[in-house]
């Protein structure tokens, strides 16, 4: 099912929690809500459910208005953040929880109920646990669990809020897999909320980022990794070097140094944050004529083919703490420089992102 | 298991302490009622316990402390719900009143129910024509118990809705379940431990009671003399051996539906607690 969504407005109080969102999601993405906490991701996922109402906007299912209907005729599975499974039910007795609450003449017979359940609780690989209580399963199994009610109504969009939000490093990175799989099989139209951008670029086909209750971006993972496009976007996926200074020509002026770019579209004397990443950063020696802002070595850290240097500006402080930078090297170049701690260097680079300041302009 | 290995220590102190307690506070004092009861012969107990007046005691006492706290737990429900889902203008207030049947002195609350419902009361003369009689009759016990039981349910109850995430009901809502179907299946279940609680305890206050009842209850023979009045009676006759014969049979009846209560509610704890 594809999901219109048409400037929706939401406030909780004086607090804007979203502020005229407008997205289409077609048919059969699985599609990530980015986003810091806060942003508004979970209040729109609500939205789209029917559990929140909107104070304005609409939502439109499959072309169809869908903005007053009821959570349950909306046909959204919803996938809760800390499963809220039924305690008292075993885990067959949650599966068949939908089935068993339709109306008498749409409900399936006993056998036929009986038969799905076992079918869904195969396809989340769990039907050994059948006849356990949610007490009795691990966090990664109530996920799925979870996931295999939400599943039994047949929903046209699969909508999951932080699914792997409360489960440990290596058994997220599984059900990430997991998921994506299952997915790919069912093809259902599915979003999912979370703050973890690694998650978002290594799961969905598509990221909406989210930031103060509006749409920063929405793109591809390679696009929004690759061509941010707002300086929230830069600063929120990835690791990356930022520049705070102001244009001077073909340069930045960064404190009492200079960083060469190469737009052409902007004043001097404006305000600008310069965004690199660290693979695009490089080191240089340090020499006063050479163009580049002048830090300090402040630690090594080699593990594998890439090394990354830790470095501290020399400049002033900003905000009361010193910047830090950080830059990817191939370990060959890095012996080839023989970098040690507290080593006075320049950086430079190759691909210079150059943003309006906001928070100094 | 040697006490070495424990890894909480002081077992033998707290129970030891435990049962010393009890036995000083509730065994032993219940003990003498059965003492005393026993320097009776069987028929003279008999005749005594066994009186059709102190019969229809039993079934008014018993029977009307039973319906007071089912309704207790029907209208406590739904009042702990409001309180702690809702909130409107002078929730404190009414949060606070709930617990004013426990602090009231009970005669006086025998006494303002009695002027409320009594024939020519404010709630009585309404009452009246329309062929009802509260006070001075068997319904009157009732409004005293249910009046006396109702903190009891609502406390109870109150803590577990609290405890219980909205994201269960949002949960049956977004599968297709209608608020019935959520009530019934999802939400009633997981309260039900402490409904029979509370239930248990306002029952258990309702067969002690004695203050508010007397005043409302016109205390006629066969018909609103609930036992502990009967008791009362034999006291004031001097008949201690009478006294405690129906008090023990009091005591039995009621540690028997307190047990079948307590069974009951272990039962149902146990699988709803299969829970994180």
């Amino acid at each position: 099912m594809s999901i219109a969504i048409q400037s929706i407005a939401k406030s909780f109080g004086s607090f804007r929690a979203l502020d005229d969102v407008s997205l289409d999601l077609p048919r059969g993405e699985l599609v990530a809500l980015l986003g810091p906490s806060g942003c508004g991701k979970t209040t729109l996922l609500r939205i789209i459910a029917g559990l929140e109402t909107a104070d304005a906007g609409r939502i439109l299912l499959d072309g169809q208005d869908a903005t007053e209907k009821h959570v349950r005729e909306r046909q959204v599975g919803f996938v809760f953040q800390h499963y809220a499974l039924f305690r008292h039910m075993s885990v067959f007795e949650n599966v068949a929880f939908g089935m068993r609450v339709k109306p008498r003449k749409e409900r399936l017979a006993d056998t036929e109920i009986r038969r799905r359940v076992n079918e869904l609780l195969d396809l989340v690989q769990l039907g050994w646990l059948k006849d356990r209580y949610p007490a009795q399963l691990s966090g990664g199994q109530r996920q799925r669990i979870a996931l295999a009610r939400a599943l039994a109504v047949e929903p046209q969009v699969l909508l999951l809020d932080e699914p792997f939000g409360a489960l440990d490093a290596k058994v997220r990175k599984e059900l990430r897999r997991w998921l994506r799989r299952l997915h790919d099989e069912l093809h259902i139209s599915s979003v999912f909320v979370t703050h973890d951008q690694e998650e978002a670029l290594e799961v969905a086909d598509r990221i909406v980022l989210m930031n103060r209750g509006r749409i920063e971006q929405v793109g591809t993972p390679r696009q929004i990794y690759e061509e941010p496009a707002t300086s929230f976007a830069y600063s929120f996926i990835g690791n990356v070097n930022a520049f705070h200074g102001k244009i001077e020509g073909n340069f930045v002026r960064v404190g009492g140094d200079l960083l060469p770019h190469a737009r052409t579209d902007l004043t001097d004397g404006e305000p600008v944050v310069a965004y690199a990443r660290p693979h695009d950063t490089e080191i240089i020696g340090d020499a006063p004529e050479v163009a580049g802002v002048a830090a300090r070595v402040n630690r090594v850290l080699s593990n594998g083919g890439i090394s990354r240097v830790e470095l501290i500006a020399n400049g002033p402080e900003r905000g009361g703490a010193k910047d830090y930078f950080e830059v990817e090297v191939s370990s060959e170049e890095l012996s080839r420089m023989a970098l040690e701690n507290g080593q006075r260097v320049r950086l430079r680079s190759r691909r210079l992102s150059l943003f309006r300041d906001q928070a100094s302009g | 298991m040697s006490s070495a290995s424990r890894v909480l220590p002081g077992f033998g102190l707290s129970l030891g302490f435990t049962l010393a307690y009890l036995s000083l506070i509730v065994l032993i004092p219940l003990s003498a009622v059965f003492f005393k009861t026993a320097t009776m012969d069987f028929e003279r107990f008999w005749s005594v316990v066994a009186s059709d007046r102190v019969v229809a005691s039993y079934k008014l006492s018993f029977g009307m402390s039973l319906l007071a706290a089912a309704i207790n737990v029907v209208f406590g429900l739904m009042l702990a719900w409001a309180i702690v889902r809702y909130s409107f203008p002078g929730k404190k207030i009414v949060d606070a009143l709930v617990d004013l049947p426990f602090a009231l002195p009970t005669a006086v609350a025998g006494i303002s129910l009695t002027a409320l419902y009594a024939p020519n009361g404010w709630l009585g003369q309404l009452l009246e024509p329309l062929g009802i009689k509260i006070a001075f009759g068997p319904y009157g016990v009732l409004v005293a118990l249910v009046f006396i039981g109702l903190p009891f349910v609502v406390r109870t109850v109150q803590p577990i809705i609290e405890d219980f995430d909205i994201g269960f009901e949002e949960a049956a809502a977004s599968l297709g379940a209608s608020r019935w179907q959520t009530f019934r299946r999802v939400v009633f279940p997981a309260l039900l431990p402490a409904l029979l609680t509370g239930f248990a305890l306002a029952f258990a206050r309702a067969v002690g009671e004695y203050g508010s009842v007397i005043f409302i209850a016109g205390n006629i023979p066969f018909v609103s003399e609930i036992t502990p009045l009967m008791i009362i009676t034999r006291l004031e006759e001097f008949d201690y051996e009478g006294a405690t014969a129906i008090a023990s049979v009091m005591l039995i009846v009621s540690f028997i539906l307190l047990l079948v209560i307590n069974l009951l509610q272990g039962w149902t704890a146990r699988s709803t607690r299969r829970s994180a």
